[in-house]
């Protein structure tokens, strides 16, 4: 992928949407930034390559929400957690396509991309989710 | 020596706490000066105080930004130099070391910080929204994630780690309730059973209403000044002998670990080196209960027992008035609730309150020396302010 793409937050969610799940890896220490940064924090370097996340990881915590937010009520309680990938970097997320109770911390999760219609106002970032693998 | 003074605290002003219609932001921290001038009569505040440092986390509650000059305007101080300082719910946590900078640098003699937020004319999902604004957007409030959620996340890895119990969280929030019981000034001034708050309803798994702290309006302050003109203001000022802030990742999705905040652990490790005192030096504490799992992790964080031990703490009473290290006397941000902004000074406030002897039917006995942890948003800021008395 070309160097002129810019390593940041708004680029991972356009990949995202063409169906890449990509961040950036320093060149110089090899740390993998998700979201991709312009610069790095360990070396401050700002040259990176694009690197793509594996889609699988486990759960590492979660909760279950009951009070929402306006533009989620509709959907409470609906349940978020952090997953770590297998590579090791780690994404908060909903969790979708389980019965809130049978969550458990540990359990293999696996990413949805999710979607965003062209039309929205900014931001345009798909809402993905995370279902079992 | 333990804890050369930076600077002394020579008055200290708290408005009523809880829903307090009618009133905004500017007003409430009115209320605050006004208490904290008539503490002080030797202080001519229009002639003496040189700057005003004030936390304020949201401009969405009240449609209004520029809290610095605002707050001076309503404090009767125009035409000093006034700013708002920024750091979520610690908000007043950074003004408070905002101030310490100032006076230390040379360049103030006398500065008041404080903090205020008007919280209760909102919606409870509005006010859930606002706050949340102290979290990651693009990651964490963009999948709906709320502030209960974010420390939701660290109890239930507490939970899973160290098998802290839904009881031992429930025994946090009995315990502040009894504390502000005894508190005036505080939100929510009745006492709550093991078992109301153990039953009460779900707002984040394993977060119930009691775990939480309260939507508050209120404005507290604090009048600073060189350790060698304390005299000239009061007979019992209160020296801050070590301060520490620390910043972490604004996602708490980044960090190593769930169950402990790091920004507060190096916090606290420079209060304490800087104060020469360690955690068993410690008489009373006010930390940063935004939920009952942030106090437990606080004990830890703070040095009170070991990593995996807070729950115990809690369970055992040994943080309630009369324990070994009473906490959050004043009833903390669970009873006497929590107006984000205005929480870091309101702690100092307590101490102050404390270590001159008048914090009446809750003061701890011969408490010499006291500390503050003030943590804003998931822990990507934290204040820790060690205090001795005269
Ligand atoms: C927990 C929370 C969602 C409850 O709000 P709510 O569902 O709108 O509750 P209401 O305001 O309708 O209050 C209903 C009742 O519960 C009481 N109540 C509200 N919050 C309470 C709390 N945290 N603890 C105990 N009682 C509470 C009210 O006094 C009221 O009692 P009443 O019926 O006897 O008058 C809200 O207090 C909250 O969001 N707290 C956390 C604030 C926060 O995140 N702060 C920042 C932390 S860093
Ligand atoms: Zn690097």
């Amino acid at each position: 992928m070309g160097e002129q793409i810019p390593f940041t937050i708004e680029q991972f969610y356009k990949h995202m949407l063409q169906g890449k799940f990509i961040g950036g890896k320093c060149k110089k220490c090899g740390k993998i930034h998700l979201p991709p940064r312009p610069l790095c924090d360990k070396c401050f370097l700002n040259e990176f390559e694009w690197v793509e996340l594996p889609k699988n990881g486990k759960l590492l915590t979660y909760t279950i929400i009951h009070v929402a937010p306006p533009q989620f009520q509709g959907m409470a309680p609906y349940a978020v957690g952090i997953v770590q990938l297998e590579n090791g970097v780690k994404i908060p997320g909903m969790i979708k396509g389980i019965a809130l109770e049978q969550i458990k911390i540990g359990m293999p999760l696996t990413i949805d991309f999710g979607t965003c219609a062209a039309t929205q106002p900014w931001p345009q970032w798909p809402r993905y989710s995370f279902k079992p693998a | 020596m333990k804890g050369k003074p930076l600077v002394s605290i020579v008055s200290a002003g708290l408005s009523k706490f809880g829903k307090i219609e009618g009133l905004y932001a500017r007003e409430l921290f009115a209320e605050a000066a006004k208490e904290a001038y008539e503490r002080c009569p030797n202080l001519n505040p229009k002639k003496d105080i040189q700057a005003l440092f004030v936390g304020h986390m949201g401009e969405s509650y009240e449609h209004q930004g520029h809290t610095g000059a605002t707050a001076a305007d309503w404090a009767g101080l125009l035409h000093i130099p006034a700013i708002r300082t920024e750091g979520a719910c610690a908000s007043s946590g950074a003004a408070l070391r905002a101030g310490i900078y100032a006076v230390l640098s040379g360049l103030c003699d006398v500065v008041m910080v404080g903090g205020v937020e008007k919280m209760t004319h909102r919606t409870t999902p509005e006010v859930t929204e606002f706050l949340a604004m102290a979290s990651d957007y693009p990651f964490e409030q963009w999948h709906g994630i709320t502030f209960p959620g974010l420390f939701a996340l660290m109890a239930t890895a507490h939970m899973h780690k160290y098998g802290t119990t839904e009881k031992q969280m429930a025994m946090v929030a009995v315990k502040n309730h009894y504390h502000g019981s005894l508190n005036p000034k505080a939100h929510m001034q009745k006492e709550v059973t093991l078992e109301t708050a153990l039953s009460s309803r779900v707002i984040a798994w394993p977060l119930k209403l009691y775990d939480c702290s309260l939507i508050t309006d209120g404005a507290s302050c604090l009048i600073l000044t060189k350790p060698e003109l304390a005299k000239k203001y009061t007979d019992t000022p209160v020296h801050i002998v070590g301060s520490g802030q620390a910043s972490d990742t604004i996602g708490m999705y980044e960090r190593e670990e769930f169950t402990s905040l790091k920004a507060a652990k190096l916090a606290a490790k420079k209060a304490y080196e800087m104060a020469n005192v360690k955690p068993e030096d410690i008489d009373v504490a006010e930390v940063h209960d935004c939920f009952t799992i942030a106090e437990i992790i606080a004990y830890e964080d703070l040095g009170f027992c070991k990593p995996g031990e807070g729950g115990h703490l809690a369970e055992k009473g040994e943080t309630k008035l009369g324990g070994r290290i009473p906490i959050n006397t004043s009833g903390g941000l669970k009873a006497k609730g929590h107006p984000v902004g205005a929480t870091g000074t309101a702690q100092a406030y307590e101490i102050y309150l404390q270590l001159t002897e008048q914090a009446e039917k809750r003061q701890v006995k011969d408490a010499e020396i006291g500390l503050t942890h003030n943590v804003g948003g998931s822990g990507a800021t934290a204040a820790v302010h060690i205090y001795r008395r005269e």
